[in-house]
């Protein structure tokens, strides 16, 4: 809520600067967002009147004008200013930048002449002295404006606009009323309220009211006024209270609607009595009902909208949005006023149901004063009176009084309240702030038993039970004055599964083998999603904030994807990055029907090792970023629970992609990316991926110790020449297989191709290493197991030992 | 030849050699075992007996004063190899080491694993819930019900109206209290999500929550808990308010500042005093227990910690970018 400090200073004045007020405020819970001046920095601009206005002789557009400026001005010489404004015309009163005037943007103004006619001076429109952002012709003073005098102050331009960003709880201000009333608390000060007196009618003119429903409205008052003047003009002082407000002014009617929102914080609303068929009737919308709102959009009422009817058809959304045909316009001559309270929960959530948001619908839905209406009415009437002229009716009301919210009395322990805030806040201190927040209060029992009745107003929605009276104490108290204060709790030691593998433990290996951590959206671009994982059911944002972020991920790769291209396009060859977070699949099994997967994933591209001039170039391929994943199942200390199977994948290459599962199950996936798509995705050379399911590489075998060999530990090498499609892993599983107690190690060093072996065949260089913990091996039970190996692999897997 | 005539050939014959091998030629020439010396003792049998000992005393002299030189002579020509050997080995050490640079962590885990420290010496645990998050879980359960006006200051992600992205850590607050009994004491860092972008929003960021409920948890210590984690946080006497506000789940509410280099407030975290609603919501007794928590913004804490001016540089990914937090 926007707000006028000098507005609030006619209800409450304490003696503090624009800056400690805003201070204060926000140190009492009310935000303050912004503190503007309410026109720009500018000088030298005084009250003038058009005395002489006639054509430029060389210029359609402009006029040339003598300007009375008042005696006191060039001891009362008249000032030549040729103006530009349609608007500009004799007997006007305007603002004049006088020679030597210094206007916002440091724009100083000076003798000139234009086409040929001297201009002493300029007629300023709002715009050019920071009154708003635009505006059309020049500013139009009110015929009593005082000639000669200061623009500054004849408009009161030393004043700041305060923004203050209310919380949801607080409605009771969002109007200079209850804003004056936090302030005078805050300072001790009472408020000065406007005086409103009753308007006595002068027609009998009435519309019966019916109140269908009670709960969501359990008072509505309604006045006919007759034979008002809607073109008659809003009043500068009303017109610049409304803009310091943040509020443009419309029309009288609606200017003095607006007017009393700002200042008692209650909406009205003003019916073009013509327009009204029989009596008003507050009912809930009839099943596809519809109705042609003010901004002329047509709506199909819900059944639980409250609406403001007539005998036939709804004329309004009761405490959102006014209806079309039965708006106040240019040609009303009769209105018909509204001032009624809805309770929060009949109007909670409607305006959002059709997509509005309006300043009644924002304050009934925190809640208004219920016995605010006759005020809010009277104060409308004699000001729209002054305005527009016209006739007043009697105030009809219509009044449910069950329904209408009353004062609350709730109680506060004072055992309570020390042991919440944890600092004693005395007993007169607790009274004073609970007195000044204008409740009642009555006191028994005394120290520590003390309890504090207080009956709190009805306009305090936000007060219902006891910690809500705490919370006041300690806001109007002041946070600051409560001291810092270590807790104290009893030294459990907290439990520390050695077996659970921190994920900051791979984390850091990876950082240790070069990879940077990314962190990318979880929402992706459906396009590049499907090209990567085309038949995975996905879950999409009904309103994303693009189409590009509107998927939610099933792997990390779309985000380490994109990465790369973005680091490749900013000359950033050699990339490595790895990230860890969520996957969301569709599965009706899991809670809420998504199973959300911590997953950790790995990206490389561009050469295999920084440049150095002792390392040959090589482009990053498969193999380095499977050490990767070995490193990362290393941790484990459980890496032969894993294996890898070739496999295939829409995303990844068909001959280069392993399928990884730990015991059976298929935990992750490592390869190189389908050349079709690093083709799509605009990536540059080779890029590798893994992706492996965190849960499953998250636990570590307990170390476990073993005795270690006294005796010599034997090598031998063997090279096996087997078809190419039998994989290493199978001939090592067999090696493993029959290798017998002795063989502790066994390391595939070489794989050759080429002279000598056949097409079609590989050599594979194997070394075995053999140890027994109780003797020395003899050289027949090396050659025993050698031979052994060598005779299974013949058999086995038709392998020959190279020559 | 007698044995001067020995000795001063040995001495000029090892004062010759140039290298350990010509040296070792020299020992051969003499001390061999057809050497000359050798020769010598050879000659001995032909002497009578009596003067056998002294004879051979006086060859072993010229032996060992002959083994001598050239044992000095071998050191010195040794050494002088090594010389040679190692003033060929020089190399530049100023030339760049071999193997891969080392990554780095992203820059909101290196302040998540700092927060994690701080609040782990505290004894809070560490605790993970899910970012797709039902309504009851991200709002009704934190005594924020269908239409409060609260809820539509989340620009919430809605997958439909019971099933929303988390717009706060909270829901674990609410997650771990259907499990555990007090006391607890957790945080929970994680990914959140609100619908809004521009240059001081993006739609996804993270935050740090914090719960602490035992019997006489106070605001105090709550002040006094989030004080201290922000001056250790920032390692300096950073100026910190606490301004009331309102979030549904707490009361009374605050909003943490710290006052920022160019002299502006800067809201880092929101906190306060869990409501009584929401104990009440998961079983336990708000008359026994009371506790407080806090959420705080990940990103801007890293911001102000590390000096970074966009908050969207986060998740751009960018290696520049990313390797200033090696």
């Amino acid at each position: 809520m926007k707000f006028s400090e000098s507005w609030l200073r006619e209800w409450v004045n304490p003696a503090i600067s624009s800056d400690e007020l805003a201070h204060q405020i926000t140190m009492a819970g009310l935000e303050v967002d912004d503190v503007a001046p309410v026109a720009g920095e500018f000088t030298g601009v005084l009250i003038g009147e058009v005395v002489e206005c006639g054509p430029h002789p060389d210029a359609d557009k402009l006029q040339v004008t003598k300007v009375n400026l008042g005696p006191d001005y060039n001891d009362g010489e008249l000032a030549d200013i040729v103006c530009g404004a349609k608007n500009c015309r004799l007997g006007l009163k305007v603002a004049v930048a006088t020679v030597g005037a210094v206007l916002p943007g440091n724009f100083k103004i000076k003798k000139a002449k234009l086409r040929g006619v001297p201009s002493h001076g300029m007629l300023c429109s709002e715009s050019e002295i920071g009154l708003s952002d635009s505006s059309d012709g020049i500013m139009e003073l009110a015929n009593d404006a005082p000639i000669g005098m200061c623009v500054r102050e004849y408009l009161d331009l030393n004043d700041v606009t305060i923004d203050v960003d209310l919380t949801a709880n607080r409605g009771d201000c969002l109007g200079l009323k209850g804003l004056a009333r936090e302030v005078g608390v805050l300072n001790g000060l009472s408020v000065t309220e406007p005086v409103i007196t009753a308007v006595t009618p002068t027609i009998d003119d009435k519309i019966a009211i019916t109140l269908a429903a009670q709960q969501a409205c359990p008072r509505y008052l309604g006045r006919v006024i007759k034979n008002i003047n809607v073109k008659a003009a809003t009043p500068l002082w009303m017109v610049e209270k409304l803009r310091r407000c943040g509020i443009r002014s419309i029309d009288p009617v609606v200017d003095v609607t607006n007017y009393v929102l700002l200042e008692q914080g209650h909406p009205m609303h003003a019916f073009d009595l013509a327009a009204i068929e029989g009596g008003i009737n507050v009912r809930y919308a009839t099943k596809d009902e519809k109705l042609v709102l003010l901004d002329e959009n047509e709506v199909t009422l819900s059944e639980q909208t409250l609406v403001i009817a007539d005998d036939n058809k709804a004329l309004a959304m009761a405490g959102i949005f006014g209806g079309l045909t039965s708006g106040v316009t240019t040609t009303s001559t009769d209105i018909f006023l509204e001032s009624a309270f809805f309770a929060p929960l009949a109007i909670l959530g409607k305006a959002r149901q059709y997509g509005l948001h309006t300043d009644a619908s924002h304050r009934y839905e925190r809640g208004i004063d219920p016995q605010l209406q006759r005020d809010a009415m009277e104060r409308a009437t004699q000001l729209l009176l002054d305005i527009v002229g016209g006739e007043a009716g009697p105030i009809v009301e219509a009044v449910s009084e069950q329904n209408i919210p009353t004062e609350k009395t709730v109680t506060l322990r004072r055992a309570k309240l020390d042991a919440r805030i944890g600092h004693h806040i005395s007993d007169a201190t607790v009274n004073d702030i609970l007195s000044r927040l204008g409740f009642s209060v009555s006191e028994q029992g005394t120290d520590a038993n003390k309890i504090w009745t207080v009956i709190v107003p009805a306009y305090r929605f936000d007060i219902s039970i006891e910690v809500d009276l705490i919370e006041e104490v300690a806001r109007i108290f002041g946070y600051n004055n409560i001291p810092n204060v270590a807790p104290r709790a009893s030294l459990a030691m907290r439990e520390q599964q050695e077996a659970q593998l921190p994920i900051a433990k791979l984390r850091n290996l990876l950082v240790n083998r070069g990879y940077q951590e990314a962190i990318s959206y979880s929402f992706v671009d459906p396009k590049v999603q499907r090209l990567l994982h085309p038949e995975q059911a996905t879950m999409t944002l009904p309103h994303p904030i693009s189409s590009e972020m509107s998927e939610m991920r099933v792997s990390l790769w779309t985000g380490l994807l994109q990465a790369v291209a973005y680091n490749q396009n900013r000359q950033q060859s050699r990339v490595r990055l790895f990230e860890a977070g969520l996957r969301f699949l569709p599965d009706d099994s899991a809670e809420n029907g998504v199973r959300q997967e911590h997953m950790i994933a790995g990206v490389i591209s561009g050469q295999r090792s920084a440049e150095h001039w002792t390392i040959e170039k090589a482009a990053t391929d498969f193999y380095d970023i499977k050490a990767d994943v070995e490193g990362l199942l290393a941790l484990t200390r459980n890496a032969s629970a894993y294996s890898f199977s070739q496999a295939e994948i829409a995303a990844l290459h068909p001959g280069q992609t392993a399928a990884i599962h730990k015991n059976g199950v298929l935990v992750g996936h490592v390869g190189t990316l389908h050349p079709e798509l690093e083709r799509k995705l605009g990536l540059n050379g080779r890029t590798l991926v893994f992706e492996l399911l965190l849960s499953e590489v998250c636990t570590q075998n307990i170390p476990q110790a073993q005795d270690i060999s006294r005796f010599p530990a034997n090598r031998r090498d063997i090279a096996v020449v087997v078809e190419e499609q039998v994989s290493a892993k199978k001939v090592l599983q067999l090696i493993e297989k029959v290798g017998g107690n002795y063989l502790v190690d066994l390391n595939l060093f070489d794989v050759y191709r080429g002279n000598g072996i056949d097409t079609g065949f590989k050599s594979l260089a194997i070394a075995m290493i053999l140890q027994d913990n109780h003797k020395t091996l003899a050289e027949k039970d090396i050659t025993d197991v050698v031979n052994r190996v060598v005779d299974t692999l013949k058999t086995e897997l038709n392998a020959s030992l190279r020559d | 030849m007698n044995l001067d005539d020995i000795i001063l050939q040995a001495e000029q014959a090892i004062a010759a050699a140039t290298d350990p091998a010509e040296l070792d030629q020299v020992r051969v020439n003499f001390l061999g075992k057809k050497g000359l010396f050798t020769e010598q003792m050879k000659g001995l049998s032909k002497l009578p007996k009596e003067e056998k000992p002294k004879a051979g005393q006086v060859i072993n002299i010229a032996k060992q004063q002959v083994q001598k030189l050239l044992t000095e002579r071998g050191e010195l020509l040794r050494a002088a190899v090594i010389r040679q050997q190692l003033a060929a080995e020089t190399i530049d050490v100023t030339l760049p080491g071999r193997g891969d640079e080392l990554g780095g962590l992203h820059p909101v885990t290196r302040t998540i694993e700092r927060i994690e420290s701080f609040f782990g010496d505290l004894g809070f645990s560490v605790k993970q819930g899910p970012e797709v998050e039902d309504d009851f879980h991200n709002f009704d359960a934190l005594n924020i019900p269908e239409h409060h006006p609260a809820r539509q200051d989340h620009d919430t992600f809605y997958f439909n109206p019971k099933l929303v992205l988390r717009t706060q850590t909270s829901g674990v607050q609410i997650r771990t209290m259907e499990k555990e009994q007090p006391p607890l004491r957790i945080i929970s860092p994680g990914k959140v999500y609100r619908n809004d972008y521009d240059q001081t929003h993006t739609p996804m960021f993270h935050q740090v929550e914090g719960l602490m409920v035992d019997k006489d948890v106070s605001f105090t210590h709550l002040k006094g808990v989030l004080h201290d984690f922000l001056h250790h946080f920032f390692e300096e006497e950073v100026e910190i308010r606490f301004r009331p506000s309102y979030f549904p789940f707490t009361e009374p509410s605050a909003e943490v500042d710290i006052m920022g280099k160019n002299g502006k407030w800067l809201e880092v975290l929101g906190c306060g005093m869990v409501h009584p609603n929401v104990l009440r919501s998961v079983g336990i007794d708000p008359e026994e227990y009371t506790g407080f928590a806090f959420g705080m913004g990940i990103e801007r804490l890293t911001m102000l910690r590390y000096g970074v001016n966009d908050l969207r540089s986060f998740f751009e990914n960018d290696l520049r970018f990313l390797k200033q937090f090696k």
